[in-house]
């Protein structure tokens, strides 16, 4: 067993040390009618050889980049990872840590904490950012019980816009806890509807929560909506799905956003199937002590060294238990890492390059889009890496005949909103090229033929 | 420099923002192949001030040299109690990283990623055979969202029933994530006093028919097996309420005994504690939960399922309480945990079981008479003990961090709070009897010391890269990100 290290002598010398007889009599406590009376019915051990062999035949039946020309956001975004961010993620003394709860050893995770959350506040244009939650979806959850308690309401407007899986995940969040989810419909070029916003505010309502860019790939009139918001006295949480679009976009904070949350995988994390990515969750000075999550903090040492420590614990549940600000105990240490990494090696210049190619290739498959006969561009507002199209046809048969020519060329929109069953969403990135792009309009031309 | 004086090579580094030169790029991309886009200017924000500007090199040297002010399992023991900080083998990190994984989006149509699909297929039936609860759900992020996955589903069903309950029972000794996902389902908390173990007369005496739940852990956070689990659950659901476990120590019970089997109805597991994923300083975590059937309806969605010989995933369940996150799950961390049950197989989780029991007992009796133990009874993974024979008024606190200066991380400590200044030691299987040895020499070297020359642990840690922290001023006046003044 080789993660096991004990000898057969070992295990002798230990149990005459203990003073019983064999490794059973330790669990004398365990009473026999709840004890398994059989082995495990599972394989045999496998040697490492064997291990990978299998799970390369798993990983085998799995479309990859090499396989297919990709075309899919949705909350996931394929972007290049630069070699050091895995390379330096792989020092061990980082990803075999646990939480910081030894401050003197544990400064590298804690100094690069503080980094992640310095450059999360430099991103969203907010105060204060926590050490990172679970994902974007339970980010967002997250903030509108924050701005429940910061507000003393419970009346929450949600942007149909805004990524159906986090409106989902609210209401998970939500479902015991008396609050009342208002949709906000989105109006005919893609942002919320101001008018039925307008009508669904009042004073009950605690934060109107709107994606930016939306699910629709949509840049929200966030100014609108903070001056919408805040003349009830409501705050705007802006989720964040594609936080690559913060290096142009003018950031939440400046719009008058209160609560900024969003997903962070794009920032040096594969797409995995789903996760982990790191949900960033940032906010402004004065509700600092009504935010959910761990925080880490400058201090000094006896002899004056700076050092960093988790701090405010007084809001977590390892001390308020049932009064915490959130039941949630780790964060996503290793993938804030890769985040945190990703970004001092993009830089200031890098950000921007990388959302200005990200916003001009899908510009260009847009624009080719637009004028095929067939398709449509339902939303005028503009976009960033992804926009809705339109198609006068059977959204499923064309895709599935994309899929011959190897090509993933959207989300069908049907399974999220009644009404959109012939949208498809579709993504572009800088990892596509200009030869895929119009290989993809090409596609589309002829898949409706 | 001296070569022989180490403390010259804990090299100091600035922050990253320090190290910054204006005009200095770490990154390529490839030139521009479509025509650029102007987009309106309201809607662009200026340069983002003070972001870092930093070469691939500084990059690289600034985490490096962060990395070596760390302390992992990788570097050297570390029994920090409730966390079982096992070693995390390689092999896990290289097929979460296979293209095939990896790259894999999470919109991809079922029929383009059954590999993934057929992957967590199979660990959910893995996570059953060792759990005895026929379903499973993935998706939760970490122990606590499955706490609250499952705290959800209680409560859905019991409203299905149409029964309005308002209060959970905890004992005194859960993690505080319990309370805190019970008190996020709506509940109000019942705290249950144990003695070491929760007793028939003790649960009886709170259990009514407005109690939805009993959440226990097993073994509870003193190392302890429930040993009136059976019992306690059956008086439970007499009163028509169901008994959630905080699998939070699965490791003491692989092959030995499944909670599903023995009236309990929900359970999370903490795949990067009993099934060896790292634990990435902080997380992510995966907190997979295991349901009796009849909570199998409410579920979150989507669980993967199999019909034919095609494996889908399944968001129609009706009842579901919904979803807790994005996606289906930490899916890079389902084949992490795959990976280990592959390699360790039946027998080989059992064996783990058995000698992560043999690892806790045998530290208990090395250090048993030095250090106080209050709980007398038969440890299962991990062992507690108080401060209470320590001389010279010192606490848990300073032989924690004497501890850092002979090289160890610490266990957990000041938890559970039913021990005064509570020490508590989960060794793992992963250790070897000379790792424990020289753990419990320096264990019992420090008893010594707080009797010869109690400066040595109030002083400590003087070997770490800083000394004691100024944790207090930080909360007081918090500085939580870094700006230019």
């Amino acid at each position: 067993m080789r993660y096991i290290p004990h000898t057969e002598e070992d295990v002798r010398q230990m149990l005459a040390t203990i003073e019983v007889d064999s490794i059973e009599d330790l669990f004398v406590e365990i009473p026999a009618e709840v004890r398994l009376d059989r082995p495990l019915d599972l394989p045999a051990p496998k040697a490492e050889a064997e291990v990978l062999r299998e799970l390369k035949r798993l990983a085998a039946q799995n479309a990859t980049e090499e396989s297919h020309s990709c075309f899919l956001g949705g909350g996931a975004y394929n972007h290049f990872i630069p070699s050091v961010v895995d390379h330096l993620l792989s020092r061990s003394e980082f990803y075999t840590a646990y939480t910081p709860y030894q401050p003197e050893i544990s400064q590298g995770t804690l100094q690069a904490i503080f980094e992640y959350q310095s450059l999360i506040c430099q991103l969203t244009g907010m105060d204060v950012s926590n050490a990172s939650m679970y994902d974007g979806a339970s980010a967002c959850a997250e903030a509108v019980m924050m701005a429940s308690r910061a507000t003393r309401r419970k009346k929450i407007l949600l942007a149909s816009g805004l990524h159906p899986e986090y409106r989902e995940t609210v209401a998970t969040y939500c479902r015991y806890l008396e609050m009342e989810l208002v949709e906000i419909p989105a109006g005919a070029d893609g942002r919320v509807d101001a008018a039925a916003l307008e009508a669904a505010l009042d004073k009950s309502t605690a934060a109107v929560v709107a994606g930016y860019p939306n699910f629709f790939g949509v840049i929200e009139d966030l100014a609108s909506l903070a001056g919408a918001a805040h003349a009830v006295g409501a705050l705007l949480v802006t989720a964040v799905a594609e936080p690559v679009s913060l290096g142009m976009l003018k950031s939440p904070g400046e719009l008058g956003a209160d609560i900024v949350v969003g997903e962070g995988q794009s920032f040096g994390m594969p797409v995995s199937f789903g996760g982990p990515g790191v949900g960033f969750f940032a906010a402004r000075q004065k509700t600092l002590r009504s935010m959910p999550g761990r925080l880490v903090g400058a201090t000094t040492d006896k002899e004056g060294r700076t050092g960093y420590v988790l701090t405010l614990a007084t809001r977590e549940q390892h001390i308020r238990r049932e009064k915490a600000t959130s039941n949630i105990c780790s964060n996503q240490g290793m993938c804030a890492l890769m985040a945190t990494i990703y970004l001092s090696q993009l830089g200031k210049k890098g950000i921007r390059e990388l959302a200005e190619q990200n916003l001009a290739k899908a510009e260009y498959a847009k624009q080719a889009i637009a004028v095929l006969p067939g398709f449509s561009i339902p939303f005028a507002a503009p976009t960033f890496n992804e926009f809705v199209v339109e198609v006068e046809g059977d959204v499923e048969a064309l895709l599935l005949r994309l899929e011959e020519q190897e090509i993933l060329a959207g989300i069908p929109l049907k399974k999220y909103y009644a009404g959109m069953e012939r949208c498809l969403l579709i993504c572009v990135t800088e990892q596509n090229s200009r030869e895929q792009i119009d290989a993809l309009v090409a596609a589309l031309k002829g898949g409706l033929a | 420099m001296s070569s022989t004086d180490s403390r010259g090579l804990v090299l100091d580094e600035k922050l990253l923002f320090e190290l910054t030169d204006p005009g200095r790029v770490g990154y390529s991309l490839p030139a521009p192949d479509v025509p650029q886009t102007v987009p309106r200017s309201e809607l662009l924000r200026a340069e983002i001030a003070d972001f870092p500007e930093l070469s691939e090199v500084d990059v690289v040297r600034h985490y490096t040299r962060l990395s070596t002010w760390n302390y992992g399992v990788d570097s050297g023991f570390y029994p920090l109690g409730s966390c079982t900080m096992k070693y995390n083998p390689k092999v896990n990190e290289q097929a979460a990283r296979l293209p095939g994984f990896a790259e894999l989006h999470p919109h991809t149509p079922d029929h383009l990623s059954q590999g993934a699909l057929q992957l967590m297929y199979e660990l959910q039936q893995d996570l059953a055979e060792i759990s005895g609860f026929p379903a499973i759900t993935l998706q939760p992020a970490a122990g606590a969202q499955g706490e609250f996955a499952g705290m959800l589903m209680i409560r859905a069903w019991h409203e299905a029933k149409g029964q309005k309950r308002h209060k959970v029972m905890i004992p005194d000794t859960a993690h505080g994530t319990n309370p805190a996902s019970a008190s996020l389902c709506g509940y109000d908390v019942v705290p249950v006093a144990s003695d070491g173990v929760l007793s028939k007369a003790a649960v009886a005496a709170v259990m009514d028919d407005d109690v939805a739940a009993l959440m226990v852990t097993n073994p509870n956070t003193l190392g302890l097996f429930e040993s009136d689990i059976r019992e306690i659950c059956e008086l439970v659901h007499a009163k028509g309420g169901l008994v959630y476990c905080d699998g939070a120590n699965l490791n003491a019970l692989m092959g030995i005994s499944r909670p599903g089997d023995i009236g309990i109805d929900v359970m999370h597991f903490n795949l990067h504690k009993t099934f060896s994923t790292p634990h990435g300083g902080g997380g992510p975590g995966s907190g997979p939960v295991g349901v009796v059937e009849k909570l199998q309806p409410f579920m979150p969605v989507p669980v993967v399922v199999k019909t034919g010989e095609l494996f889908r995933l399944d968001y129609a369940l009706p009842q579901s309480v919904g979803r807790v996150k994005g996606f289906a799950g930490h899916f890079s961390i389902l084949v992490r945990a795959y990976a280990y049950i592959l390699a360790m197989g039946g027998e080989g989780l059992k064996r783990a079981t058995e000698l992560a029991v043999l690892n806790a007992n045998y530290v208990r009796a090395r250090l048993e008479g030095t250090y106080d133990l209050p709980y007398k009874q038969r440890s299962l993974h991990e062992v507690v003990f108080s401060e209470t024979a320590l001389a010279n008024d010192c606490h848990t606190l300073d032989v924690a961090k004497r501890l850092i200066d002979y090289g160890y991380h610490p266990p957990t400590i000041y938890f559970p709070l039913v021990v005064k200044g509570a020490l508590m030691i989960e060794p793992t299987e992963t250790e070897s009897k000379q790792t424990l040895d020289e753990f419990c020499d320096a264990l019992l070297a420090i008893a010594e010391e707080a009797k010869t020359d109690p400066d040595l642990l109030k002083q400590a840690p003087v070997r770490a890269r800083v000394k004691r922290l100024d944790e207090a001023t930080a909360a007081r006046k918090p500085k939580l990100r870094w700006t230019k003044d």
